[in-house]
């Protein structure tokens, strides 16, 4: 198994600040969109360029300390399932993962960094953390780019900036998504507000991962869709700026609801502990749902803070990729067997709920 | 959990919120996820622009050009909404022009640049895009902002003529 040892591995991504409203944030991802000068974008280079790009890309990838004991894996390499997981990390694109010929991924051994080759552009440059600090991780990821850009040129006007295949990535290239943990906002029936608003400020909005059933988590994914006419910074700052309301408001929305409707707030918890210890079958949306009101349980003291890990964990483990490993299960109903199994499995490690705290 | 928003096109749950401002005015839409992926939105991080182009007045002016580099036709573009090479920005860059201001906050890049010995990037640019971003800051009354970036110019300024001189070392 070729992804076996990267996906086993604890990320360092884990650890994360103890503060109190960090949980709301669950992630942080910038991406940058990169395309070489001498290459045509790959939607229409031929199968000879898109194997230089592979080769440039992977020299000069390869010449970095940091990318030593990384992770290289081409696509046509790669089972169906093990595309699939690797999407669930977030490691992936699917549009990556239906391409072929040249086409590939790097993936730091810290597991932050992972560079996609031959994607919709030639280059596609991402750190994921743990944290809502943008600031600290575009500075890492700059520098990355900096000294990529030495080895490679890149396709770069200085009116239109780097040009990318898509102009909705013209300009900086940069695409700055935060996962958010929103059940607040949803059970207090505001969360539609705070899309719209986001939604006005020129930001997209989706669920994280969202497969079209009404269970995904409470998870949201909020991003920049504009990305020319402002510098990297203004385009953070100004999400970062909008991303800390959110924060404000979901907190507001939890002490709320909390002393107005502690019973029915405890009730919705103790189900979702029941449902997970318990069930025998059961669909990941469902699964996350449920997982939801366990990770607010630990937000508000219900479950001891040890376990967060263990929980924001299972978010990952029953995705059906994962459920899948290590050997592809075909139905989805075995899926679901396996899925409650697992929760079953970790449910007992639980100690009981506290509602007295 | 009554509070969730409904597919624009139809009425499955909406996971996919999208904004695009289209002359002016914020056009808002909310798809399911087999909807959006029907209309090419699916990943936000690429949505199609091709209803815009549609609605392009510009295009029949260029709707015969291709672009030598890559064989790119504009109706293809219009189709995929993207770009075959570096050279098809110039080559369609009539189309282009008014698209960026619908898409983007402005339609020039402020951002970061290569600074690694490519011809295209000098220290002359280098300070103009200094220069613009302390202009702006001077008219968003950010002075704290606009010093900073003026001791940036003032050191590139005093530091050039040793860059010059390292410049030809590699
Ligand atoms: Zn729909
Ligand atoms: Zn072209």
């Amino acid at each position: 198994m070729k992804i076996e040892s990267l996906i086993k591995k604890v990320s360092a991504k884990s650890a994360r600040s103890k503060a109190k409203n960090s949980s709301i944030v669950i992630s942080s991802r910038l991406r940058l969109a990169r395309n070489l000068n001498k290459y045509s974008f790959p939607n229409c280079a031929s199968d000879s360029q898109r194997s230089n790009v592979l080769s440039d890309v992977e020299e000069a990838l390869s010449a970095l300390p940091y990318m030593k004991n990384g992770n290289f894996f081409t696509m046509d390499s790669l089972s169906d399932f093990e595309k699939k997981i690797l999407v669930e990390r977030h490691w992936i694109s699917k549009e990556l993962a239906e391409q072929k010929n040249g086409s590939a991924v790097y993936i730091s051994s810290d597991q932050i960094c992972s560079v996609m080759i031959n994607e919709e552009d030639h280059l596609r440059i991402q750190f994921i953390k743990n944290n809502f600090n943008l600031n600290s991780l575009w500075k890492t990821l700059s520098k990355f780019d900096d000294v990529l850009e030495a080895s490679l040129p890149y396709a770069f006007t200085k009116e239109l900036g780097y040009l990318t295949s898509c102009p909705s990535n013209l300009g900086t290239g940069l695409r700055a998504s935060v996962m958010m943990h929103l059940p607040g906002l949803l059970i207090t029936g505001n969360i539609k507000k705070i899309i719209r608003a986001s939604n006005q400020l020129g930001l997209a909005v989706r669920g994280l991962f969202g497969e079209g059933s009404d269970a995904y988590g409470h998870i949201y994914q909020i991003s920049n869709q504009q990305t020319l006419g402002e510098s990297e910074e203004e385009i953070l700052n100004r999400l970062a700026a909008v991303l800390k309301n959110i924060v404000e408001h979901e907190l507001n929305a939890r002490s709320k609801y909390l002393e107005n409707n502690k019973a029915k707030l405890s009730d919705l918890i103790a189900r979702a502990h029941a449902i997970l210890s318990s069930a025998h079958v059961i669909s990941s949306d469902e699964a996350m749902n449920y997982l939801s009101y366990i990770r607010l349980a630990i937000d508000l003291g219900f479950i001891s803070e040890e376990f967060r890990s263990l929980i924001d964990f299972l978010f990952i483990q029953i995705q059906p990729g994962h459920i899948e490993f290590p050997n592809a299960i075909l139905s989805i109903e075995s899926r679901d067997i396996k899925r409650a199994e697992i929760l079953r499995n970790n449910f007992s490690k639980l100690p009981p709920l506290n509602f007295d705290k | 959990m009554s509070n969730k928003l409904k597919c624009s096109l139809c009425d499955k749950l909406a996971t996919v919120h999208l904004t695009q401002i289209i002359n002016n005015k914020i056009q808002k839409v909310d798809l399911c996820d087999s909807c959006a992926e029907k209309k090419g939105v699916a990943d936000t991080e690429g949505f199609s622009i091709s209803e815009m182009l549609a609605s392009s007045k510009t295009l029949n002016d260029s709707r015969q050009k291709s672009c030598p580099k890559c064989g790119m036709e504009l109706a293809h573009f219009q189709k995929a909404g993207r770009f075959g090479c570096m050279e098809c920005y110039a080559i369609f860059s009539s189309i282009l022009e008014p698209m960026l201001d619908e898409m983007h906050v402005g339609s020039i890049h402020y951002g970061k640049y290569p600074k690694n010995g490519l011809s295209l990037i000098n220290q002359k640019y280098h300070k103009d895009n200094l220069k613009a971003k302390m202009d702006r800051a001077i008219i968003d009354e950010d002075y704290e902002v606009a010093a900073k970036y003026r001791d940036e110019i003032v050191k590139l300024t005093n530091a050039k003529s040793t860059r010059e001189d390292l410049s030809h070392e590699d």
